[in-house]
């Protein structure tokens, strides 16, 4: 979350600093690095029922996403709102 | 090109200048804030911040991000006088002339005519937070003024540490204003159960040398005392420019003043609520950060319904995580239709907020549904579902 903050991703938003407040920073990791971002949160699937856009399989906070040398390359996609 | 610009570069200072670009704004956006560095959130400095010191996580955008955006940061600098006939803002290295200008100018700490009350800390800013933190490193007794959010806040962080807590309130339960009775008991035990020592209903009557004395004559020996009993909110550049405040500088539905050249938002501004229709000022990430985005997409001829943005607030106690959505007004009926659950009607039996303790499914249902339209308690059951 505070990587796409950072360079202007405008469509994360991360309205909560990544407390996992606000679910404005979900994100849609691509299936081929779903198991190196491990599972999600019991509390991230909670926030996410609130998400603006469609949940799916695929859907995490990005910002309960830690980046780490192993994720270098990893491909996520947006959704279409975050409101 | 019109030229914008902010006063006040906190949470929502940032987000209108933001919002500014994203929207298409092409003229200059000058941003004013009077602390130094970057603008950074608030939130953490009395929770993460307190554990880990980390400041680089703060800050809520790179300095590139800035530049990038041709954000015209100025830091360090503070907005002296507006002259609304000039269409100027004066500051110390001269006057910045606008097309249109955002106030968001925030809050203080509001400092009760205490005697003692200069030996107080405060804790609404970054360089609050380090001198406290610095007074964490090694075992104290704190004793604390207030019972709101930021001092319960903080009692639980100091308490984790393994410090001393004494917690003075002067109303009858915490958090009084915001949530209803029945979460102030839980958190009332909560905090017990943590160990700190708290005086409800007993206000504090003076600070001193070694601690503080409360009205019931109890004294509290302390080695630091926090100073948390709610904030004002910085309106005096509007009032001296002819503006009206009132407990915030008074806006419409637009988020204008009555100057069409000058929008508020966030802490300092009030304005009237969709819902209640009552004229309410907010102390939230949420609320500056909408009202910032709404005022973004008027100036760029977004024409955007009145704001009727659904206010929700989050506060970290120790493992609870505390989340309202909605705006409860004090005198609105609480129902506990489940532990850690509350639900406030107003007399028309409307579901006005919805208040849970560890409870993000039911919270961000309830944030959706207001959102669409008006909640009966027969709805409202359906959010436990
Ligand atoms: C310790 C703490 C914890 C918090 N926790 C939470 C939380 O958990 N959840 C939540 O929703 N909210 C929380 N809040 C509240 C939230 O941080 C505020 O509501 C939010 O920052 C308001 O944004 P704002 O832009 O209106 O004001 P601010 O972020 O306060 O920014 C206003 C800025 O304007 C500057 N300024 C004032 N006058 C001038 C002038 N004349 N010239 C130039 N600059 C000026 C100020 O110095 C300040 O930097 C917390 C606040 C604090 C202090
Ligand atoms: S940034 Fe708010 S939930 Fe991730």
């Amino acid at each position: 979350m505070q990587t796409a903050l950072a360079n202007d991703v405008d469509g994360i938003v991360g309205e909560c600093g990544g407390a996992m407040m606000c679910a404005t920073c979900h994100c849609y990791v691509d299936e081929a690095w779903t198991d190196r971002t491990g599972p999600r949160h019991e509390r991230e699937d909670d926030m996410l029922e609130g998400a603006a856009s469609e949940v799916t399989a695929a859907s995490r906070l990005s910002c309960q996403i830690r980046l780490t040398p192993d994720l270098d390359g990893l491909v996520v996609h947006l959704p279409d709102e975050q409101f | 090109m019109t030229t914008v610009v902010i006063v006040g570069a906190g949470q929502g200072g940032l987000q209108a200048a933001i919002s500014l670009r994203q929207n298409g704004h092409e003229g200059p956006v000058v941003l004013l804030g009077d602390e130094p560095g970057l603008p950074y959130q608030r939130p953490p400095l009395s929770k993460a911040y307190m554990f880990d010191g980390n400041e680089d996580a703060l800050a809520l955008r790179p300095e590139s991000f800035l530049a990038a955006k041709q954000i015209d940061y100025r830091p360090g600098l503070r907005a002296l006088q507006i002259d609304r006939a000039a269409r100027q803002v004066g500051t110390e290295s001269g006057a910045l002339p606008y097309d249109h200008l955002i106030l968001a100018t925030g809050a203080r700490n509001m400092h009760p005519p205490l005697p003692g009350v200069e030996r107080a800390m405060d804790l609404r800013t970054l360089a609050d937070a380090r001198r406290l933190r610095d007074r964490c490193a090694s075992p104290r007794r704190f004793a604390v003024i207030g019972g709101g959010f930021i001092a319960l806040e903080f009692a639980a962080v100091a308490r984790k540490l393994g410090h001393e807590v004494t917690l003075a309130e002067a109303g009858p339960r915490l958090m009084g204003r915001a949530v209803s009775a029945e979460m102030s008991r839980d958190f009332a035990e909560m905090h017990r159960a943590l160990g700190v020592n708290l005086r409800l209903a007993d206000p504090v009557a003076a600070v001193t040398e070694t601690g503080m004395v409360l009205t019931s004559g109890h004294v509290v020996e302390a080695d630091d005392v926090l100073l948390a009993a709610g904030v004002r909110p910085n309106v005096e550049l509007a009032e001296a420019a002819g503006l009206t405040a009132a407990n915030g500088i008074w806006v419409d539905g637009q988020l204008l003043t009555e100057d069409p050249a000058i929008s508020a938002l966030g802490d300092c501004a009030a304005f009237p609520d969709a819902r209640s229709g009552r004229r309410v000022r907010l102390e939230s990430v949420q609320a500056a950060t909408d009202h910032a985005r709404h005022i973004a997409a008027r100036l760029t001829g977004g024409n955007p319904p009145d704001y009727d943005a659904v206010p929700w607030f989050w506060s970290d106690q120790a493992d609870w995580k505390l989340q309202i959505a909605g705006l409860a007004m004090p005198e609105d009926r609480a129902e506990q239709p489940a532990p850690h659950v509350v639900f406030r009607f107003d007399d028309q039996d409307r579901l006005t907020a919805v208040e849970t303790i560890n409870g993000a499914r039911i919270h961000m249902k309830a944030r959706k549904m207001m959102a669409a339209g008006p909640i009966d308690a027969a709805q409202a059951a359906e959010l436990l579902a």
